[in-house]
C-alpha cells in the first residue's frame, strides 16, 4: 500500500555531504566507509568519527536493515512514522517508514530502503517493510 | 579539586509568570534577576559573575549584561538545552573555587506560548549548519516523536507500560494540586492519562510537558557570604556534566547521559541514590524521568516502571517524593527549558520553603536533574547534589 506522503522540506546545500544526495537523485545508496578504521558510520562526515581519519570513501549499501524503534505522529495534518532502521551494514539511522499500514509495523521488522521526493527535488531515503502491503 | 562545599546557592526565584504576551524576553531574565537576588538579600552591584544560555536574547551574555548594566569579572553562557542552568550552577562553583567571581547570577526567561512556538509538535531549524540537519529535519523530527522512539524501545526492551509512564503524570498532578500558579492544577488518574488524545505513540497528551512562558533566576555564592546572608544554606556539594549522542550510528535508546553525569556527582558528594531525600528530575515527558530515574541508579535499569508505580514518586506516599511543585507536566516550563525551575524547587525542599503539603521532613539531602536538546537524538545531562547545612 502506498500511503500519503508528506511535504518533505529539503534542499541540500552543504558541499560535505552532496555526493550522497547526487548518489540518491540517481536511485544509488551510499555511505562513509572509513579506509583506516574500515568502519561504517551514519550520518556522513568527511572525518571518521572513530577514529578520526580524513580519508574516508563512499561505498553502497544494500538498503535493507530492521526496525530498532519508531513513532506514529498523530497530531499532524497527514500522520507519518518516524524510526530508526539499523542497516544490515550495522549502522542506525534516522528515517521514516512508509507505504505500509502503521498499526502493524514492529521493531525488529525487516525493512528496505525506497527513496522519497522532496520539495527541493532530491530524494530522501526512508524505509517500507520488505513483506509489506 | 572539587566543588564540594566551595558554593552555595543563595538566591532563586521562579517568575510567576505563565503567559507574558505583554512582557519582552530580557524583561523576564531581568525580573527574574531582581526575584533572585532579593531572595537572597543581595544587591546587583554585588554580582561579579553571569551566566546565561540560549534563551538569552542576543550574542551570549553580551546584551543581557548590557540591559541589566552589570559589570562583571566572569561570564560563561554554555549551551547544553533545559540542562545548562544546572551546568551553570556547577561552572559558578567552580569559578568561585578559583577565585574568578563571588556572586555568580544565572537568568533564564523565554514566551515561547505568546510567541506561538509549536513546541513539540512541529520540526524546528534551529541553525542551518548544523550537521545533523540534513539528516533529520527532512524526516519530520519534532520534540515529542524524539523522546516517544525512547519510550517505544524502552517497551520494546524492558515491558514498560503506558500505564506506568502515566504513573509520573499522577504523581506531579498530586504536588500541582497545592501550586496556585500551576498551569495544570487537577489531579488526574492513571485512567486519564492513557484515554488522553494520542500525540506519538507511545506517549498521549497527558506524557507530555505543557508550554508556557516564564522565567527564573539563581544566585551562587561563595561560602563566606552564604554565611553572613539570612537564608538557609543550601551547598553544593557534587556535580556531573555529560552530553550523549548517535555514536556515529551506533544509536542506543535506553538511557541517557545521566548514566555519566550521575555517577560523577555521587562520587563527589560521598552519597548514594538510597541517600537522597527529594528529586527534581526533568520532566519534558513521563519517559524523560523514568530513564533518568533509572539512569541515576534509584533502580536497576529497566525496572523504572515498577519504581514509579503506586504512587511512589508523591510526597508523603512514596520513597522517591520528586517534583513537588508539579514540574513540567503540570506547573510551568519556562522557555521550553526546566532545568531552571528543577534547581529552585530543590532550594525550596532544603529551605523547607516547599508547600507544607508537598515539603519533605527533615530534608537535607537532594538531587536535581537536567537534560536538554532531544533524548532521541543529542542531549546534555547535569546532575547537582545540594545539602542543607
Amino acid at each position: 500500500m502506498e500511503t500519503k506522503q508528506r511535504n518533505i522540506p529539503f534542499s541540500p546545500n552543504n558541499p560535505e555531504s552532496l555526493p550522497f544526495w547526487n548518489a540518491a537523485a540517481e536511485g544509488q545508496f551510499i555511505v562513509r566507509k572509513c579506509n583506516a578504521c574500515n568502519k561504517i558510520h551514519w550520518y556522513p562526515r568527511a572525518v571518521c568519527p572513530f577514529c578520526f581519519c580524513d580519508k574516508v570513501e563512499w561505498v553502497a549499501a544494500t538498503g535493507r536493515g530492521k526496525i530498532y524503534s519508531f513513532s506514529v505522529m498523530r497530531r499532524a495534518p497527514e500522520p507519518y512514522t518516524i524510526a530508526y532502521v539499523t542497516l544490515e551494514e550495522g549502522v542506525t539511522m534516522l528515517t521514516n517508514l512508509v507505504d505500509c499500514d502503521f498499526d502493524t509495523l514492529k521493531i525488529g521488522q525487516a525493512v528496505k530502503l525506497t527513496f522519497k521526493p522532496s520539495e527541493g527535488g532530491f530524494p530522501v531515503p526512508m524505509f517500507t517493510p520488505e513483506t509489506g502491503d | 579539586m572539587s566543588v564540594k562545599g566551595k558554593a552555595y546557592i543563595a538566591g532563586a526565584f521562579e517568575h510567576l509568570t505563565r503567559k507574558a504576551p505583554d512582557k519582552s524576553v530580557a524583561q523576564i531574565h531581568a525580573e527574574s534577576a531582581k526575584g533572585a537576588l532579593e531572595d537572597a538579600g543581595l544587591t546587583k552591584d554585588d554580582v561579579d559573575g553571569y551566566f546565561c544560555a540560549g534563551d538569552a536574547p542576543g550574542m551570549g551574555p553580551l546584551s543581557m549584561l548590557d540591559y541589566m548594566n552589570l559589570k562583571v569579572r566572569h561570564l560563561d553562557s554554555t549551551d547544553s538545552g533545559g540542562s545548562s542552568y544546572l551546568v551553570h550552577v556547577a561552572h559558578a562553583a567552580e569559578a568561585i573555587a578559583m577565585g574568578k567571581c563571588n556572586v555568580a547570577l544565572i537568568t533564564l526567561g523565554g514566551r515561547p506560548l505568546s510567541e506561538g512556538v509549536q513546541t513539540g509538535t512541529a520540526p524546528r531549524i534551529e541553525n542551518p549548519a548544523k550537521p545533523d540537519v540534513e539528516w533529520e529535519y527532512p524526516l519530520g523530527w519534532t520534540t515529542v516523536n524524539m523522546y516517544a522512539m525512547c519510550a517505544m524501545r524502552h517497551r520494546h526492551e524492558f515491558g514498560t507500560t503506558s500505564e506506568q509512564l502515566a504513573w509520573i503524570k499522577v504523581a506531579a498532578s498530586h504536588h500541582a494540586q497545592h501550586n496556585p500558579n500551576a498551569v495544570l492544577r487537577n489531579v488526574v488518574t492513571v485512567q486519564d492519562v492513557v484515554n488522553s488524545p494520542m500525540v506519538s505513540d507511545p506517549l498521549h497528551r497527558l506524557d507530555c510537558c505543557v508550554i508556557t512562558d516564564g522565567g527564573g533566576a539563581l544566585v551562587v555564592v561563595k561560602p563566606e557570604i552564604a554565611r553572613s546572608l539570612r537564608r538557609p544554606r543550601v551547598k553544593l556539594i557534587g556535580a556531573g556534566e555529560a552530553m550523549k549522542g548517535q555514536f556515529g550510528g551506533e544509536v542506543d535508546l535506553t538511557y541517557s547521559a545521566a548514566a555519566w553525569s550521575g555517577p560523577v556527582a555521587f562520587a563527589e558528594a560521598g552519597v548514594k541514590p538510597g541517600d537522597i531525600q527529594y528529586a527534581s528530575i526533568y520532566d519534558s515527558f513521563t519517559i524523560t524521568v523514568l530513564m533518568q530515574l533509572e539512569d541515576l541508579g534509584f533502580c536497576k535499569k529497566g525496572e523504572g516502571g515498577r519504581f514509579v508505580s503506586d504512587g511512589n514518586l508523591i510526597s508523603g506516599v512514596g520513597k522517591l517524593p520528586f517534583n513537588t511543585d508539579g514540574g513540567g507536566l503540570c506547573n510551568n516550563h519556562p522557555a521550553n527549558r526546566g532545568g531552571m525551575t528543577k534547581v529552585i524547587e530543590a532550594v525550596r525542599q532544603l529551605r523547607g520553603e516547599a508547600h507544607p503539603a508537598v515539603q519533605v521532613k527533615n530534608c537535607n539531602l537532594v538531587l536535581a536533574q537536567g537534560t536538554g536538546g532531544l533524548l532521541g537524538s543529542r542531549h546534555g545531562s547535569a546532575t547537582l547534589i545540594l545539602e542543607r547545612e
